[in-house]
């Protein structure tokens, strides 16, 4: 039986409460600080074990900063990140640096791109081993094996232990940055981008072995994307961030059925879809997405929200809960009925 | 039929490498016709850039077009020009006016030192012999038609203070300058986010209607053919291996290969957590080849001794080709 069959009861591996990270604007001589880039402005979710958690967004939105600071790959500025471990719950937030250490082999990281995230010098044996050796699997014959079963595990030849990471695709690379991450058996496994950077053929087979390896493995993904479609393949739950919020949370079908927000809405219609004349009644969002070191007031959405009203303009929703298990910044959530993939015509015309 | 305005023809480019010849474009065909979007679809490697570039006659070094033709209509009418047999100077005259070339990187195409207004200037006044006061006239008309905010003020701005989305704003706007008949789009939203890539998709078509232009748009997004083409060619490996309108090759796709490659397109409509169908194997480097059909090693349905020695040829009708032995052309 799946390791996930535990389904949405689990208890809760990971809560972030609260998150923010800014990063200073200095000016002029003296390095002033003249601003603030409010990259993450309070972000909260918790990810149950064995479950799937999308962040979603476009560019900038922050969806990165959240990962890199769940990973302590930066110090947020505030709030807490929960991680249970081992029977205990340490804050991530602010713990300090050297008892982090032990805990990173509880979490790792999948790359976005897997041309610059492998050091080309080393063989794809030693690349896999190194997070072994570091963690005190000093023994060459035993670390050699867990090697082999890593590769066989991510659908990589053995035969290929002793070859540099230019002999390999793409999508084998990512394979191995794969098997890399897993080496200590972590909890939590942060995957930002797992597949934008590779061909749609083999995209596939990369989403279909997170699948498995989670199914087999009772992994924990915080899954970081841009692309709605591929997110649908892969999670249970999605939070929708824009400009360092979180503006929707739900599970996954829910959300892309019928979604709250207005930026939800947008995003849908936008993805293109592989069904020729199905764009007649496209949302064209206007304008940029907002800066985020200088953010609209009110709701951050409503210069392109075709949705706002006048209290938009002042009002900053917050996140609600609407019902069990979903929640929307939206001031307008009961009122408004939108569109999601049922309504879109996503089938021939 | 109406004639088309460009047609490529058996073209081939390769390039000089150390580990050989590499063929990038290998036997490539196909018609572009005014007011209609021809898509060229393909994964990495599969020639669609070098065809682009092939066309324009800047193909970089050590590339060579090396065969086939690439058949311009004048405007006027009259006979077909190939533009393989134009020199430099007649080659420069084609670029800009009769057609143009919108990047896929815009940061990366734009020249940091010069403000935006300047570099579509410098096509304006190259082709159309305007005064400097009337290129920047035009050029602020062309930013206002694709649809840069305050145009007269952005005019005087440099590539890095724009976003992505203006940036391939303007980037279409010094494509179109010269007012080209042909406009190929490469990868044109590939490092834009989706809210912009509609944006600019929008423009795109917008600007089609409206002009008349034939346009050539080449992605690896199967979704963006679905919603931007009239006739699609699928590439693989340098080779257009299926072409036909835009509804029969998605709703009756032929080549293995265009119907693997629809399958494994991952959908909003799915059901969450659900496999795809996938294709087995990667994609070789066009260095290496495979003997025949080069589908073949990931290729389900082939035929064993047939696929694997000989390459299937281009058979079918006008319009609607295939290279696949399952469908015609067996010895």
């Amino acid at each position: 039986m799946s390791a996930r069959s535990e389904g949405l009861e689990a208890p809760v591996l990971l809560e972030v409460k609260g998150l923010k990270k800014y990063f200073p604007i200095r000016k002029g001589l003296l390095r002033r600080v003249v601003g603030q880039v409010k990259a993450v402005d309070g972000v909260s979710f918790a990810i149950r074990k064995g479950e799937t958690l999308a962040l979603v967004g476009e560019s900038g939105c922050g969806k990165t900063t959240v990962s890199r600071c769940i990973l302590r790959a930066m110090a947020p500025s505030e709030g807490a990140i929960n991680f249970a471990f081992e029977g205990r719950t340490v804050d991530l937030a602010t713990l300090p640096r050297k008892r982090l250490r032990p805990l990173r082999r509880h979490m790792q990281m999948v790359f976005q791109d897997p041309y610059s995230s492998l050091n080309p010098r080393m063989v794809v044996g030693d690349t896999i081993g190194e997070p072994l050796l570091i963690n005190g699997m000093t023994d060459r014959a035993e670390r050699r094996r867990r090697v082999l079963e890593l590769m066989e595990l991510v659908g990589l030849p053995g035969a290929a232990i002793n070859r540099f990471p230019h002999a390999f695709s793409g999508g084998q690379r990512q394979r191995i940055g794969i098997a890399r991450a897993l080496a200590l058996n972590p909890a939590l496994i942060v995957a930002d981008e797992p597949v934008s950077a590779l061909d749609v053929s083999v995209q596939a087979q990369i989403l279909n072995l997170l699948l498995d390896l989670q199914d087999r493995l009772g992994l924990t993904v915080l899954f970081v994307a841009h692309d709605l479609s591929v997110v649908k393949h892969v999670s249970d739950r999605v939070a929708v961030m824009y400009v360092g919020r979180i503006v929707e949370l739900a599970e996954t079908e829910a959300l892309y059925r019928r979604p709250l927000h207005p930026y939800t809405e947008a995003l849908l219609s936008a993805a293109p879809t592989p069904v020729p004349g199905a764009v007649s009644q496209r949302i064209i969002l206007e304008r940029d997405i907002a800066d985020p070191a200088n953010p609209p007031p009110g709701c951050a959405f409503h210069p392109r929200c075709r949705y706002a009203e006048a209290r938009c303009k002042v009002e900053r929703p917050d996140m609600v809960e609407v019902e069990p298990g979903r929640q929307v910044a939206c001031l307008r959530a009961g009122e408004l009925v939108l569109r999601g993939i049922t309504d879109m015509p996503h089938e021939a015309v | 039929m109406v004639d088309p305005i460009l047609s490529i023809r058996d073209l081939h480019t390769e390039f000089v490498a150390n580990e050989g010849i590499i063929r990038a474009v290998d036997g490539v065909s196909f018609d572009v016709f005014q007011g209609r979007t021809l898509g060229v679809v393909g994964e990495s490697g599969c020639g669609k850039s070098v065809t682009a570039r092939s066309i324009l006659g800047i193909v970089e070094k050590p590339g060579r077009v090396t065969g086939g033709q690439i058949l311009l209509r004048p405007e006027t009418g009259g006979e077909a020009v190939d533009l393989l047999q134009l020199g430099p100077k007649a080659m420069r005259a084609i670029r800009g006016p009769e057609i143009a070339l919108v990047f896929q990187e815009p940061m990366a195409s734009f020249s940091q030192y010069y403000t935006i207004g300047n570099q579509i200037m410098e096509g304006i006044r190259l082709h159309l012999k305007l005064s400097a006061r009337a290129a920047r006239d035009r050029a602020i008309e062309l930013l206002d038609m694709v649809g840069v905010p305050q145009p007269a003020r952005r005019v005087d701005e440099y590539p890095f203070q724009l976003s992505g989305g203006l940036r391939q704003r303007v980037m279409i706007a010094m494509a179109l300058a010269c007012d080209p008949r042909v406009l190929i789009a490469d990868e044109p939203t590939t490092a834009l986010d989706v809210t912009t890539q509609a944006q600019i998709l929008d423009l795109l078509r917008e600007l089609q209607q409206k002009q008349g232009l034939a346009l050539i748009l080449i992605t690896h997004d199967m979704g963006v053919i679905a919603e931007m083409a009239h006739d699609v060619a699928v590439m693989y490996l340098g080779r257009a291996v299926e072409t036909g309108p835009v509804s029969e090759i998605f709703t009756a796709p032929k080549h293995p290969y265009t119907r693997a490659l629809l399958r494994s397109i991952p959908t909003v409509m799915a059901k969450p957590r659900t496999r795809l169908p996938t294709i087995e194997g990667s994609i070789p480097h066009p260095s290496n080849r495979p003997a025949g059909c080069a589908y073949n090693p990931r290729c389900l349905e082939l035929i064993d001794d047939l696929c694997r020695v000989q390459e299937p040829p281009e058979t079918g009708m006008a319009g609607r080709r295939i290279r696949c032995f399952l469908h015609g052309g067996r010895p």
